[in-house]
């Protein structure tokens, strides 16, 4: 069961490792970082601030897009090419095929995040020269970041179990995008009243709460973030991510593969 | 004990809009293959052959019925170690050498790591694709590709192997190398269940044959008892291009080809025949019972059944 689980996982990673848009992507990244220092360079006293807002946020962004270019394809390419048959054919059940698909995209995003993170730290280092005991705070946000990551993952493998990639894509970047204005949600359910209070309330804890696991502004401003909130985040990263590949699951137990 | 038992399996999809409208792709099938022998499913396209392989290798649910396979419920994930399937117009990830692919399959089908490698070197070479191993597969042909598919569906070195439509995209010389191939397979006792629409195919290689037409089973049968009826008339070939007025007068109807006279006739007639070309003096090549050919049986099944719908509608 692990051992096929990872086989598929490794296959997966092997795939976006050998995709040269992934590649693209990365190189993109690392010129955002430049910009940053080069931002840094033209502003004053808060280069900091500047590399460490942009250079994680572009950590983020590119993340994002990675997971859900990738993601969608997930199920719906193999069924579409019919490389599945072959797979499942094999004493692989259907479950482990999908939880195999999610840690090998979930290993490309943090390998590639690995790498992203170190021109953060690169571009920290250019413009600070040194780095300060509050940059370790830069830790805590790359790994909300890959939490993020986990959820969309999960969420564009749950589209990708019985949707078309292009819808897929819709889907998950809606919810990515509603997802980041969760607090504001939450914001507007309390004020609101009758039914679009119950309405706004219920999408508001349905949809991720990706707001809360953007903590990029209180890095950049060198403000501590408590263990409570690291171990609330992880717990509901977690949580979701698992539903959302349960619903994944559910699905594509159930489906036909004409 | 049988290598697989189909008890009754039927699959109905919803089509339309609202997928309210049934379609039936395959009829209540019941069949039985034995251990060990090359059996072939034959059908026109759309018969219902791949929805049935899809329904065994657990790719489509069916709408009732069930299977055994070697024994085994066809649901149990673990019988599909014991298992190869090639799909109808293979493909696999691109991004893959021969190699690769093949080593990836083996750790899906649980081949241990130890003799792994040199398994995918001996599968390799088999199908004629160890001087490409390390090429990836998105600049494979169509035959290569097909090669690649019949090597993962013999890796791990099943007992039963399902092949759907194994000649497809192949030349001359790589229909052969299969067919001799699917002849080694039974010859080191394993089962060969494969479907296709190219009669002559089935009929050099299968010990039984089933035909599926709509969905419906038609007919099932060795291929020998199925070409064996003899219609009460003999083929008769002699050399040369005379055909004796004394022949045409038994009734004969001849065909000069090259050399060679093939003259079809009733089996009474058949001594009158030979006597007639003694004293002519022409060379008799052969005389044999004329057999029903699986393609006549084939057309035969199909006509039968498009005219009983008539008669239904």
């Amino acid at each position: 069961m692990i051992p096929r689980i990872a086989y598929i996982a490794s296959n997966t990673f092997r795939e976006a490792v050998r995709d040269r848009v992934l590649y693209n992507l990365i190189a993109f990244a690392l010129l955002l970082s430049g910009a940053a220092i080069f931002v840094g360079q033209i502003s004053i006293e808060i280069e900091r601030l500047v590399v460490i807002n942009l250079g994680l946020t572009a950590v983020s962004m590119f993340g994002v897009v990675i997971a859900i270019f990738i993601g969608i394809g997930l199920v719906s390419k193999e069924i579409e090419k019919r490389t599945l048959y072959t797979v499942l054919s094999r004493p692989v059940r259907r479950w482990e095929f999908i939880i195999g698909k999610f840690f090998g995209l979930a290993g490309t995003l943090v390998v590639n995040t690995f790498f992203m993170a170190i021109g953060v730290f690169g571009a920290l280092l250019y413009v600070a020269h040194k780095f300060s005991k509050p940059d370790a705070l830069i830790l805590v946000a790359l790994y909300f970041i890959v939490l993020e990551f986990l959820i969309i993952c999960s969420l564009a493998l749950l589209f990708s179990s019985f949707s078309s990639p292009l819808l897929s894509a819709v889907f998950a970047f809606s919810l990515f995008v509603i997802g980041s204005f969760a607090d504001d949600l939450r914001g507007f359910a309390a004020m609101a009243h009758g039914m679009t209070r119950w309405f706004a309330t219920a999408a508001a804890y349905l949809v991720p709460n990706f707001s809360a696991l953007n903590v990029i502004n209180l890095v950049a401003h060198q403000q501590s973030i408590g263990s409570p909130l690291i171990l609330q985040n992880t717990l509901y990263a977690l949580f979701y991510a698992v539903m959302a590949l349960s619903g994944a699951i559910l699905i594509f137990e159930r489906r036909n593969l004409k | 004990m049988a290598a697989i038992e189909i008890l009754g399996l039927e699959k109905t999809y919803m089509v339309g809009f609202w997928r309210k409208r049934p379609k039936r792709a395959l009829q209540p099938l019941h069949l039985t293959v034995e251990e060990g022998e090359i059996f072939g499913f034959l059908g026109p396209n759309g018969a219902g052959k791949t929805t049935t392989l899809k329904i065994l290798m657990g790719l489509v649910f069916p709408t009732a019925g069930s299977a055994r396979i070697l024994g085994h419920d066809w649901t149990d994930p673990e019988i599909k170690a014991q298992i190869g399937f090639l799909p109808e117009q293979p493909y696999f990830y691109d991004y893959l050498t021969a190699h690769e692919l093949l080593d990836y399959y083996g750790q899906l089908s649980g081949v241990p790591a130890k003799g792994r490698k040199q398994r995918v070197e001996e599968v390799l070479q088999r199908v004629g694709l160890t001087d490409i191993r390390g090429v990836q597969l998105r600049k494979f042909s169509k035959g290569m590709l097909q090669r690649a598919g019949i090597a993962q569906a013999i890796l791990h070195n099943p007992k039963l192997v399902f092949f759907d439509e194994p000649m497809s995209g192949l030349d001359p010389l790589g229909r052969r190398e299969v067919r001799d191939l699917m002849e080694q397979l039974k010859h080191e006792g394993k089962t060969v269940f494969f479907s296709t629409h190219i009669l002559s195919d089935a009929e050099a290689l299968c010990d039984r044959v089933a035909i599926i037409h709509k969905g419906e089973l038609r007919g099932v049968g060795a291929v020998e008892d199925l070409t064996s009826t003899v219609q009460g008339k003999v083929e008769v070939i002699w050399q040369g291009s005379l055909i004796p007025a004394s022949l045409k007068a038994l009734g004969a109807e001849c065909h000069v080809t090259g050399d060679t006279v093939r003259a079809v006739l009733p089996e009474k007639q058949q001594d009158a025949a030979i006597d007639a070309l003694r004293r002519e003096r022409i060379r008799l090549i052969a005389i044999t019972p004329l057999r029903t050919s699986l393609e006549a049986y084939f057309v035969e099944k199909l006509q039968h059944s498009q005219t009983t719908a008539g008669v239904t509608s």
